[in-house]
């Protein structure tokens, strides 16, 4: 990428009647298409921050350019027009329906009433929000169902920027996680330039292309992709700010297909018992897996090849779990720590073979 | 009442004084020219109706700005409390002694019971007004702004749709104040349902004064349903089919009558 959309250049914010700034000199670059996510603890200046790209709140001094334009030279009105905004509480208005709330721009920006209309069927669709909920009015949704709203009402105009301030905040942890994986498959299809504040260091991991970690007056600790901010924390706050487990978040950002996996001990149904055997006892797993032309049919242990001369004399038993080459390393260390064998079998689709995981290779990922 | 009065005077306690009340109602010439029921009535409404209009082309707008801007919110406070505190009674002739009786000007239409009855209804429609706006959820405000509503489409669109029924409210509370407050007019030489009740009083007839003070309870109570239908009819849905719960009037705009 490279080709930057927000570009922020010593900005600071001193609101009146406080001694030290929210913001003292924040220098931040977003690219165009990415997610940046301000993350930090209270105070750290993350929402101010955010709230001075539209001008909710204005700049005590420095510049702030989006698309090359500088935001205080622009109409406040036509520069928020042109982004989407969602917050924590959504802030739906309660007197119009679903409908008439994701419209709210479009027929700000006087679209005719057709237009509108494949407009909002054409988001509920992407929201998943069911048709029959357009007539219905906000107090009559759960919460999740709002927050979908509120990203379809931002949504509306097709914006190029998206300011979400803890857009999924409010919600339980089960409907947040669906919430995310949605909003993730939406960006990865719209591509819009995000800056999306939140205080929760997991959920920053997950939804940011690259985290920026604030610290209190807006100092910028790091500014990173997750994987190198877990990998090589900048300094002891940012370490502590992470926290614990800093391995596992790692590892739930690798994927199985990003590592070279252990081929294991493998034969094909035509092999002579002998040489399972063989593999079995110098394998150190008590069993092998058997293969056809790459298809995993299963594993074999010594009783199962008893008084047997080929491997395909004996019925290979299925594995109960399976780890796919798109799953995370996280997910991996799952399989592994719970299944009898202490190894996840990696397939690709098809049933088709690659290879296993073990404890050991796992944990080299986390070390390194 | 001295003992000559109470020969002339029938007191509500004796018989018979009801049928006097009925039989008052039921001569026509009490319903006749301009001293009649239906032109009392008329000059009653009109009184009422002027003032709370003025009140309210003074106040919405003030309680508006206050309500959209949160400046000079002290205001809205201090004018709540000046009206609990002044009576409307004093307020009438301290309103005649400044700018006289008036008598040029039309029976319904005194000056100085038009300022009076004014500066009655001002109250309960600022306070209502300033709390009805500043109460809007300040998150629906945010969303709207950052979403690039113009501080007009925020007042139009948002904060005076859900600010109606308090507004509606405030009117409501300062009619029905003002209705039942007009009746002081006629001491000042003015007209409306009060003349009944003080002409009742200068000729004796308490079955007349029983029917103006009766015309007066029966249009305040008209005015109080009537204006409680408009308040729902303002109140916008929040759900299909169901309007918004209305809010009862904010107790805080009460002066004393």
């Amino acid at each position: 990428m490279g080709d930057t959309m927000i570009s922020l250049r010593h900005v600071a914010k001193r609101f009146p009647g406080t001694r030290t700034p929210a913001v003292r000199d924040l220098s931040l670059d977003v690219d165009r298409g990415e997610t940046v996510v301000l993350v930090g603890p209270s105070g750290c200046g993350k929402t101010t921050t955010m709230k001075m790209i539209n001008r909710l709140i204005e700049p005590t001094s420095g510049t702030i350019e989006v698309d090359g334009t500088d935001v205080m030279a622009q109409d406040p009105v036509r520069l928020r027009r042109g982004m989407g905004y969602v917050i924590q509480s959504i802030g739906l208005m309660p007197h119009r329906t679903v409908a008439q709330n994701i419209a709210t721009v479009p027929r700000l920006e006087g679209w005719d009433d057709a237009r509108i209309d494949r407009r909002v069927r054409e988001l509920a669709a992407t929201l998943r929000l069911d048709e029959e909920l357009l007539d219905r009015y906000p107090a009559e949704l759960s919460g999740g169902q709002r927050q979908r709203v509120g990203v379809a009402r931002a949504l509306a105009v097709d914006p190029p920027v998206m300011l979400m301030d803890e857009p999924f905040a409010a919600v339980d942890p089960i409907v947040r996680a669906v919430l995310q994986d949605q909003f993730l498959d939406i960006q990865r299809r719209l591509r819009k330039t995000i800056v999306f504040v939140t205080h929760d260091i997991d959920e920053a991991i997950k939804m940011a292309d690259r985290i920026a970690i604030l610290n209190l007056g807006g100092v910028l600790e790091q500014h990173a992709p997750p994987e190198e901010i877990l990998r090589e924390p900048a300094n002891a706050f940012v370490e502590e700010f992470v926290g614990a487990e800093r391995g596992l978040k790692r590892l739930a950002l690798i994927k199985v297909s990003e590592i070279d996996v252990d081929e294991g001990p493998v034969v094909s149904p035509e092999d002579d018992a002998e040489k399972a055997r063989a593999l079995i006892r110098d394998g150190g797993f008590g069993w092998v897996s058997v293969l056809e032309d790459g298809e995993l049919l299963g594993w074999v242990d010594e009783a199962m090849l008893e008084g047997k001369a080929r491997v395909s004399d004996a019925t290979p038993r299925r594995f109960s779990a399976y780890v796919t080459a798109e799953d995370s390393l996280r997910q991996a260390l799952d399989s592994i720590v719970t299944s009898r064998t202490n190894v996840a079998v990696v397939v690709t689709e098809g049933q088709r073979y690659r290879g296993i995981l073990t404890l050991e290779r796992v944990s080299r990922e986390i070390v390194s | 009442m001295g003992p000559e009065d109470s020969e002339r005077h029938r007191d509500m306690s004796e018989p018979g004084f009801f049928s006097e009340v009925v039989e008052w109602f039921a001569d026509p010439l009490h319903w006749e020219g301009s001293f009649g029921v239906p032109s009392r009535l008329v000059e009653h409404l009109i009184m009422s109706g002027v003032s709370v209009l003025a009140a309210s082309i003074l106040a919405l707008p003030v309680g508006m700005y206050i309500g959209h801007s949160r400046r000079l919110e002290t205001l809205v406070v201090s004018v709540a409390n000046l009206g609990r505190a002044i009576p409307s009674f004093g307020l009438i002739f301290l309103a005649v002694l400044v700018m006289g009786l008036g008598l040029d000007f039309p029976a319904s239409l005194r000056p100085a019971a038009l300022f009076a009855l004014t500066l009655l209804a001002i109250p309960p429609i600022l306070t209502n007004t300033y709390v009805g706006i500043q109460g809007v959820d300040p998150d629906t405000l945010e969303a709207a702004r950052g979403m690039g509503l113009t501080e007009g489409q925020v007042l139009r669109g948002l904060e005076l749709p859900l600010a109606a029924p308090l507004i509606m409210g405030g009117i409501r509370t300062a009619a029905v104040q003002v209705v039942a407050t007009a009746t002081l007019a006629a001491v000042i030489g003015g007209g409306g349902l009060g003349r009944f009740i003080l002409d009742g009083f200068a000729t004796g007839d308490d079955a007349q004064i029983f029917a103006g003070a009766l015309l007066v309870a029966l249009l305040a109570v008209l005015t109080e349903v009537s204006l409680g239908l408009l308040q729902r009819a303002v109140s916008p849905r929040t759900s299909p089919g169901r309007r918004r719960e209305v809010p009862e009037p904010t107790p805080v705009a009460g002066p004393a009558a």
